[in-house]
């Protein structure tokens, strides 16, 4: 399927609310945080998408909000979609998808290390990388560290 | 008599070679004639955290290859380096590894900081929770090359300054401690 299909394929499943496409090289879907584990199952056991792989969990820190980014490719199909869910700052918090791809176990456990990003439901949400003893994250725009970082 | 083949003396020999009847006899001091064998067999640690790691397996094969100035093998445990390149970036937690990896090392041991990284922290990556301002930071360092990373004519240059240096007789505190002392000609 090209994107267009893809498009027209993904939105017949209806899915949910307040959500669409946005611009970008690959299809970009915009979803409700409440909607992502119904969804995100369908896109992998529909027979005609079957993404099968997630390459990529990302996370942006917009200031005003948290967006999470979920790269999705099919690797019988070889067509990649991008999903986004818009975060609450002060409380992100989306529910895992770690038992539809495994490999969002530990992808999921870097995001909540270096945004705070609460994952519901995960088997294991511990940090990935940092030390036990890392106060605040990272990645976050307002993160503040005076003895290694000088203010631009 | 039997004539000195002047080609078996390499001319670095720190000493002088009196043909006698029967054998040579070699006149030097026996700090000059260590530091002399340190010098010319310095074994560097199989470390690299980043891309100068590539720049340095290059110096170590065939077109660079730092075998020629002694620089013999590159040793899998520091319990048989010599000399420890800091090729890449060192971040926090890779901090305390380096430290344990130089403590293990055997004297007399050298360290040599190669590319920006290991200089400073880095041109990019300097301002952040995670890196290491500099390598000196953890451990001293002999010799600073700089570049990002630096040409392998760069670090060929750096590993045969710190023969110079070693071959100069002195440590390093030693000629911190002697800032007016100069190097011999043609060193560093």
């Amino acid at each position: 399927m090209n994107n267009e299909e893809l498009k027209e394929h993904i939105n017949s499943l209806s899915f949910g609310e307040g959500w669409g496409e946005a611009s970008g090289d690959w299809l970009c879907f915009n979803i409700e945080p409440k909607d992502w584990k119904r969804f995100a199952k369908n896109l992998r056991s529909n027979p005609e998408l079957n993404f099968d792989y997630l390459f990529c969990v990302t996370c942006v820190d917009w200031k005003t909000h948290l967006t999470m980014v979920y790269h999705l490719t099919s690797t019988s199909y070889r067509h990649v979609i991008v999903v986004k869910a818009k975060l609450d700052r002060a409380n992100p918090e989306i529910e895992t998808v770690c038992d539809t791809w495994r490999t969002a176990e530990f992808h999921e456990r870097e995001q909540y290390e270096l945004f705070g990003v609460k994952f519901l439901n995960h088997p294991d949400l511990r940090r990935l990388i940092l030390t036990d003893d890392f106060e605040g994250f990272p990645l976050r725009k307002d993160f503040e560290d005076p003895v290694n970082m000088i203010k631009l | 008599m039997e004539k000195v083949n002047k080609n078996t003396v390499p001319e670095s020999f720190p000493g002088q070679v009196h043909p006698v009847p029967g054998g040579d006899i070699v006149l030097t001091k026996l700090d000059d004639i260590i530091n002399w064998a340190r010098s010319n067999s310095l074994w560097p640690l199989t470390f690299a955290t980043s891309c100068c790691g590539i720049e340095m397996m290059s110096v170590a094969s065939a077109k660079y290859d730092f075998s020629r100035f002694g620089f013999e093998v590159a040793r899998a445990t520091p319990r048989q380096a010599d000399v420890i390149i800091i090729a890449g970036t060192i971040v926090n937690k890779m901090a305390p590894v380096l430290k344990r990896l130089y403590d293990q090392m055997a004297d007399p041991k050298y360290v040599i900081a190669m590319g920006a990284c290991a200089i400073s922290g880095g041109p990019f990556f300097y301002n952040t929770y995670s890196v290491v301002k500099g390598a000196d930071h953890v451990i001293p360092v002999d010799v600073y090359v700089a570049g990002c990373p630096p040409r392998p004519e760069a670090l060929l240059h750096a590993l045969i300054s710190l023969q110079e240096k070693i071959k100069s007789g002195m440590t390093r505190e030693q000629i911190k401690e002697q800032p007016t002392q100069t190097l011999p000609k043609g060193g560093l």
